[in-house]
């Protein structure tokens, strides 16, 4: 990748400008620092590479960088915003196109219920001031996958403002630390999704396909009050989990029904803000902070070096790693914004000002659908923190990962294990062997049964620790035993015969006079020596907890 | 048969005196014979005998009946058969007329039959091609007041494919026939007293009132005072809402489309080009201009914000009393095209639409109603105006006058029969037989 190679602080929001690997001109080649793998780490999420933050040089600059987001989530409904056709993934090109989609003259927009409701929802869930009247406008420009010549949005007067999104980074050397963040919502919008065009630049055409035309979007609008990739990451991750809890928008990346543009400047503390560019269709989760990173860098490099930025509009290059402008336009975009004539204003309701008699099919009451909103990620982790007693990060993981969560919890039906002992087995060893294999929960060969069994043998302590390691590699790569079967095979069990063990330490002190010297002595490694030694002769097959007990009682009697 | 009104045709057609499919043939005939008139744009005879076809079988069982405007919808549901479309603006629906600022009416005084434009919200604009979407209403062309008040009867009433047609239940519009016109006051506004006006339509508009003085109304001078910003207030809105409502027409998903290939906005440009007329053209970047940022707040909101002190110039006179306006409808009787076309479009709809189109933006219902023959033996019709959703009421008072001043109806199939080689182009005069 021809990427330089980012180094800053997160979240002291400084960018230190050290020495960029650029080649034979530098001195010093920067270390990578990278200590990941490139699998590790959260799956939607980019995990950025741990860099201990290195002391400012003489003569080296600070700068401060400041994001801000603009998200388009795809509603989840049955029909589009404007018109009666369907929503479905991965139809047949311009099978789900109604005359109103395809702009024939003469149709005309009528709203559907479910997209408002999903944008009050969402408002709501972002502690949004809910408007009560919002307004549709039309947006102008010419785009072949934009069939009328403009998009219906809400320029003017959105449906909900003034929200706030929390979420959470975690820093320090083992990410153990957590800090809590706040991105201010500015709005949020209901508006038409474009058609999608295809480029064949080897027959010179583009092809469009209208089934996305006019299926309804969410578009959320983040203020910058981020500064740096990983921030943003993170807030579009939990975006993402609202989105799925409240079930307003299933939020896949991959599919196209979240797509993220971020806006980026960089300034000297202190000094103004520096002039914007947009990075626009940043579709990719793991991706997005890579490229925010790089927007970052590139505009410090090219001021550090007496350039200027542009306030223009880029796009991320995957393969290159880098960001390049878009198509230059001739002049600014003026989008001609006029009140779309064909809808009225939206009116909303709470139970103070419903009307009497009101048609229920015909008004949204906000109260009601205040108090019909699913459980919040934030509450579902306070939860767990609450009843397991795992640590804030813990409860982050779980969410963070696919399906992780109904994985603990249907482990945690299954066994009698302490909850630390689950929470340290999913998120450590099991989540381990997946990003290994970069599989996905659903993907996984374990099942929650399967886990949960095993950890009532090693709660039983039918099995020692290390056994269960075993085991748990066994049922990974042969998927159909049982924990009992693989441990009755390799002969794991735990020594229950206390009178063997005690024999067999009898022996081994025997068998090895010199180290019960020195424990008499008052060397404290020697029981530890003794125990390996005990342990080695059951080989491996008793507790050393129980080990240790039974030497120190047989040595003090 | 082709003379009588909508009902008696209607129950004609009921008691079996005429099949539908007879009908139509008499309307295609006569259709035929008046091609010269260049009155229809298309005609669809196959279509048209086809649906009379159905239209028997429908007389002979009770039957409940596939992209068709919701008027359209609403008339063939009632047994309507479609004849074509006909000549208007080429942007117009058919059989039906569409008023934007007196489309409907317009034509209607000139040729002698009634033009009535709804309340804005009235009647579905759901597959009426737009070009203004918040004046646009579609409009009735029949031969006498009745008839229109029928077909109102058909096509009024929400629609929810359209979201600006209201939500209460429309009542009916069968009209009673008035005798006692001493309770009705009719307003006459004195702005529309222009100079440009006609001596012949200034007398006619005179004499219709002093008519309604004369049965007993009262009839009083009102003010709108804001009429003469409206041809101006007008413009600035119809161009802006124009040039959004026509950027849909690129040739990629229908109508025309040129060769160009080079990129898509040459592709555009071109089939563009092509496709509209100057008037359109003229138009799109009027709208445009008025659009663009920098001129938003001095053009588009200043004229919106006139339209307001407009619209509210009809509420304060329609609450002060008086039940419906009395107004010309044109300025004067067609003139003939070589004289028109000495004037630019944008000049001629400023003149020519200057007694309708504030009607338009105040979404009022209106009814052209023709009153006499100019000197010249061309009609001449008088304009009313009611309060919005008073449109039963309008009508009402429209069909008095119409009987009062009992026009002499055209009555084509018979001039047919004695001077079918004499037209050419020219309109000229016609003889007629009362």
């Amino acid at each position: 990748m021809a990427a330089p190679v980012l180094r800053w602080c997160c979240p002291a929001r400084r960018w230190i400008l050290a020495n960029i690997d650029r080649g034979p001109r530098h001195g010093r080649g920067a270390p990578t620092g990278s200590r990941s793998s490139g699998k590790r780490g959260q799956s939607s999420v980019a995990q950025q590479p741990l860099v201990t933050a290195q002391k400012p040089r003489k003569g080296e600059h600070q700068w401060a960088a400041v994001v801000g987001l603009e998200i388009h989530a795809q509603i989840s409904s049955n029909s589009k915003l404007f018109s009666g056709s369907q929503v479905h993934f991965a139809a047949p090109p311009n099978s789900l196109v109604s005359f109103f989609d395809a702009s024939l003259p003469g149709t005309l927009p009528v709203l559907n219920r479910r997209c408002v409701e999903a944008a009050v929802m969402t408002g709501l869930a972002l502690n949004c001031h809910i408007n009560k009247k919002s307004l549709f406008d039309r947006k102008h420009y010419f785009y072949a996958d934009l069939p009328a010549g403009y998009q219906i949005t809400q320029q003017r007067l959105p449906i909900a403002v003034k929200g706030s999104l929390a979420y959470s980074v975690c820093v320090g050397k083992k990410r153990s630390q957590v800090i809590n963040k706040t991105v201010r919502i500015k709005q949020i919008q209901l508006e038409q999704d474009s058609g999608k065009s295809l480029h064949d630049d080897l027959r010179s055409q583009t092809l469009i396909d209208l089934n996305r035309a006019g299926v309804g979007l969410l578009e959320v609008v983040l203020e910058p009050d981020m500064s740096c990739g990983e921030e943003a990451a993170t807030a579009v991750r939990e975006l993402q989990l609202i989105l799925q809890a409240l079930g307003t928008s299933q939020a896949n990346m991959a599919e196209g029904q979240l797509r993220v543009d971020a806006n980026i400047s960089v300034h000297r503390p202190g000094e103004p803000l520096g002039v914007r560019t947009e990075v626009k269709n940043l579709n990719s989760a793991r991706f997005l902070a890579k490229a925010i990173d790089y927007e970052i860098q590139r505009q410090i490099e090219e001021l550090e070096n007496g350039g200027e930025i542009l306030n223009e509009t880029r796009s991320f290059d995957y393969k290159l790693g880098c960001t390049v402008p878009m198509r230059d336009k001739e002049g600014k975009q003026d989008y001609r914004f006029i009140p779309e004539p064909n809808l009225p204003p939206l009116l909303l309701y709470d139970s103070a000002s419903l009307p009497a008699g009101a048609d229920p099919q015909q008004v949204i009451n906000i109260d009601q659908l205040r108090e019909q909103l699913p459980e919040l990620p934030s509450v579902t982790r306070e939860k767990l923190v609450q009843q397991y007693g795992m640590l804030p990060e813990h409860s982050l993981t779980l969410l963070n990962e696919v399906g992780l969560l109904e994985f603990f919890q249907n482990v945690m039906k299954e066994t009698r294990a302490e909850p630390k002992k689950v929470t340290s087995w999913v998120l450590n060893t099991f989540l381990g062997f997946l990003k290994q294999q970069n599989l996905a929960v659903s993907e996984s060969p374990v099942t929650p049964s399967a886990l949960a069994e095993l950890l009532n043998l090693l709660d039983q302590k039918a099995i020692s620790s290390a056994a269960a390691k075993k085991v748990f590699e066994e049922l990974w790569r042969s998927g159909g035993k049982t924990p009992a079967q693989i441990v009755s095979e390799k002969r794991l069990e735990l020594m229950q015969d206390q009178e063997a063990l005690e024999q067999l330490c009898q022996a081994t002190m025997e068998e090895h006079p010199q180290v019960v010297m020195d424990l008499k002595k008052g060397n404290p490694r020697a029981i530890n020596k003794l125990i390996g030694l005990v342990r080695k002769a059951t080989l491996s097959r008793a507790d050393p907890t129980m080990i240790k007990e039974m030497l120190e009682k047989q040595l003090s009697s | 048969m082709l003379g009588r009104t909508l009902r008696e045709v209607s129950a004609a057609l009921k008691q079996g005196q005429i099949t539908p499919t007879e009908l139509c043939l008499k309307c295609l005939s006569l259709i035929k014979k008046t091609k010269f008139l260049n009155a229809y744009i298309t005609v669809s005879e196959e279509v048209a005998l086809k649906q009379a076809e159905e239209s028997e079988k429908r007389y002979k069982k009770g039957y409940v009946p596939p992209y068709n405007a919701t008027v359209v919808q609403k008339l063939l549901d009632q047994g309507a058969l479609l004849m074509g479309k006909t000549n208007l603006d080429e942007f117009a629906m058919g059989a039906l007329g569409s008023d934007t600022g007196g489309s409907t009416r317009n034509p209607a005084a000139h040729c002698g039959v009634v033009g009535l434009k709804p309340s804005y919200g009235l009647v579905s604009r759901h597959g009426l091609i737009p070009l203004v979407n918040s004046m646009d209403v579609p409009g009735i062309l029949t031969r006498c007041v009745d008839d229109a008040a029928t077909v109102l009867g058909v096509l009024a009433g929400h629609d929810c494919k359209d979201s600006t047609t209201v939500q209460d239940p429309v009542k009916s519009f069968i009209l009673p026939s008035l005798t006692d016109v001493s309770k009705l006051c009719i307003g006459i506004p004195k702005e529309y007293l222009v100079p440009e006006l006609s001596s012949e339509v200034q007398s006619l508009w005179s004499k219709a009132a002093k008519l309604f003085e004369s049965e007993g109304a009262k009839v009083i001078e009102v003010s709108l005072p804001h009429t003469s910003y409206s041809i101006v207030c007008y413009h600035v809105l119809c161009t802006s809402e124009v040039a959004s409502n026509m950027a849909r027409f690129d040739g990629l998903e229908y109508g025309h489309r040129c060769d160009i290939n080079v990129s898509t906005e040459a592709m555009y440009a071109a089939t563009r080009r092509e496709g509209f007329n100057d008037v359109v053209r003229g138009r799109i970047l009027s709208g445009n201009f008025f659009l663009l940022k920098e001129n938003y707040e001095n053009y588009f909101i200043k004229a919106q914000k006139v339209r307001r002190l407009i619209a509210n110039d009809f509420v304060n006179v329609f609450n002060s009393g008086v039940d419906v306006l009395l107004t010309p409808t044109t300025l004067s009787e067609a003139v003939p095209y070589m004289e028109f076309i000495k004037e630019d479009n944008r000049t001629r709809s400023a003149q020519g639409d200057i007694f309708t189109q504030a009607v338009n933006m105040a979404g009022l219902p209106a009814v052209s109603v023709p009153m006499a023959l100019s000197n010249q033996g061309l009609p001449i019709g008088l304009q009313f105006i009611g309060r919005a959703f008073c449109d039963q009421q309008l009508l009402t008072v429209a069909k008095w006058f119409e009987k009062q001043v009992q026009f002499p109806v055209i009555q084509l199939q018979e001039i047919m029969g004695d001077c079918s080689s004499v037209f050419e182009n020219d309109l000229a005069s016609v003889s007629l037989k009362q």
